[in-house]
């Protein structure tokens, strides 16, 4: 566990970067780790970021398929918006914990 | 008189049947055990099959050896579940009513799910091993084959068995070895996930091993399609591979009588209390095994250790008292790695498989995280063990609850 400072904030990550505590999170960050990651946010970005945000608010586990049926973008789309990691990338800008894939 | 249902004569069906069948009283209680078909297969010997070391005989065994004389047995489909009247519909029209029901309806490849697997190359140049067919039509063409791309591929998490196609690979190495052709073929392994395996420490140790023996990985690759006439795997991000020969693990999902009634989530597992193993909709049903939406590896141990916390809670349920028995997501699996070695892995929800002796610290007489000639020799003993110990519901020398016995802490 780690703290880092991302736009002006103080925040927990772990040792990839992942926000620890979602609360901690605001558009500013996001902003940040978009910008590390190469990524312009837009409100596509932002309707998918808030998506994950209330999946894991919820406690639902995360995949890119049922992001993909979320009908906010299919999983092409997803790849479009967040290339290289849909999953990965939206949720590090989310501020939420890396998904556990496959067990 | 009160009636018991379990929903699946696989591995965790076949297992609580005869755990049951010894604890609750047959002159207050009838057990019922429904199946569609007569054959139970040993499933964790099907990678064996196309690499010659298992013949199908060792796979197959008659359903209703396994089920106990007090036990009925009914082999039919199921048309759905009705969980508000208790009540399950045959295919055939027959309706059964049940005070408990146990749904251990497992999980099934979905190579129709992917665009293009069940194309003109289907069982010509493409090849599950997650079933008997598939593994038996892979045997015949990997026997005369001459070299190539030999991809072994996985479409989507979660599946049954994370650690099958890792050993698929390790025994292809060792097979072509074998044959003098090793330096004919190009062995590459496709993923979805982000490493080898998706646990650090094991993905360090495995990638290890997959370095060593010359195997390709290809990590975060999600499969859209598969372009039959050129033999390619194709991304969703338009990255492609492409293959001789693949052996894919289609995406797997829960049998369609979940859908059908309404009792699951969209890959059709079941929301499962992960510790009670109650059903999280229906108090009077519990569920186990691949069936679950449990975050744990879909693996026949896990059923075995998931069995003893199960029987607790049902026999507390039926007593009315609070379900106390709480599974840790314990997970055991043997990783064979060729060349008559294996490896082994022993973790649970919230510890991810370390290295370190197993079951027993120092005198182990297993070793985890390291390839010896005792893991494989555990391996091949656990048919037996699974035919005349897991089935019957006995007790395992191994505790239901993970252990810290023999592990060495560390991190990546």
């Amino acid at each position: 566990m780690a703290q880092a400072t991302l736009a002006t904030y103080s925040v927990e990550v772990n040792e990839e970067g992942y926000m620890l505590q979602p609360d901690q999170w605001n558009k500013e960050i996001a902003e940040a780790i978009a910008s590390e990651l190469g990524i312009k946010l837009t409100n596509k970005h932002y309707e998918v970021i808030n998506y994950l945000r209330e999946q894991y608010a919820a406690g639902n586990a995360l995949t890119i398929r049922k992001v993909g049926q979320s009908g906010i973008t299919d999983i092409k789309g997803l790849y479009v918006l967040f290339p290289k990691g849909p999953l990965k990338y939206s949720s590090k800008i989310a501020g939420i914990p890396k998904p556990a894939s496959c067990v | 008189m009160k009636k018991l249902i379990i929903l699946g004569g696989g591995t965790a069906g076949t297992m609580m049947a005869n755990k049951l069948d010894k604890l609750l009283d047959k002159k207050i209680w009838s057990i019922t055990i429904i199946d569609k078909d007569t054959i139970h297969y040993y499933q964790p010997g099907f990678l064996f099959l196309p690499f010659g070391i298992y013949e199908k005989k060792d796979v197959i065994k008659p359903r209703a050896k396994y089920i106990p004389d007090d036990v009925e047995l009914i082999l039919s489909d199921v048309d759905r579940v009705v969980a508000e009247e208790n009540q399950i519909f045959l295919a055939d029209g027959r309706t059964l009513d049940y005070d408990y029901l146990i749904i251990a309806t497992g999980t099934e490849i979905r190579p129709d799910q992917t665009p293009g697997m069940l194309g003109e190359e289907w069982r010509k140049s493409i090849f599950d091993f997650y079933t008997f067919e598939g593994a038996v039509a892979l045997t015949e063409q990997i026997k005369d084959w001459n070299g190539g791309k030999l991809v072994v591929a996985i479409t989507e998490i979660p599946f049954k068995c994370p650690v099958a196609p890792l050993e698929f690979i390790f025994l292809a190495d060792a097979f072509f070895s074998e044959k003098g052709i090793r330096d004919k073929v190009e062995l590459t392994l496709v993923t979805p996930m982000s490493g080898a395996f998706t646990k650090p420490i094991a993905t360090k140790k495995l990638s290890q091993l997959l370095g060593e023996k010359q195997i390709n990985v290809i990590t975060d690759f999600y499969i859209e399609h598969i372009d039959n006439e050129n033999k390619k795997l194709v991304s969703y991000d338009e990255q492609e591979v492409s293959f001789d020969l693949l052996a894919i693990v289609p995406m797997n999902m829960g049998n369609e009588v979940i859908a059908r009634s309404g009792l699951g989530d969209d890959l059709n597992y079941v929301p499962t209390d992960k510790h009670t193993l109650q059903s999280k909709a229906y108090p009077n049903i519990f569920v186990i095994g691949d069936a679950t939406d449990i975050p744990t590896s879909k693996a026949g141990s896990v059923a075995h250790f998931a069995g003893e916390i199960l029987t607790e809670n049902l026999l507390s349920a039926i007593e009315g008292r609070p379900l106390t028995a709480s599974f840790d997501g314990h997970a055991n699996c043997f990783i064979e790695t060729g060349f008559g070695k294996g490896t082994l892995i022993d973790f649970n929800y919230t510890t991810e498989p370390l290295p370190g002796t197993f079951p027993y610290p120092i005198i182990g007489p297993f070793s985890l995280l390291k390839p010896t000639r005792l893991n494989h020799i555990g391996k091949l003993l656990f048919r037996w063990m699974y035919w005349n110990i897991l089935l019957k519901g006995r007790e395992l020398p191994i505790d239901s609850h993970m252990s810290m016995a023999g592990k060495k802490e560390m991190t990546v």
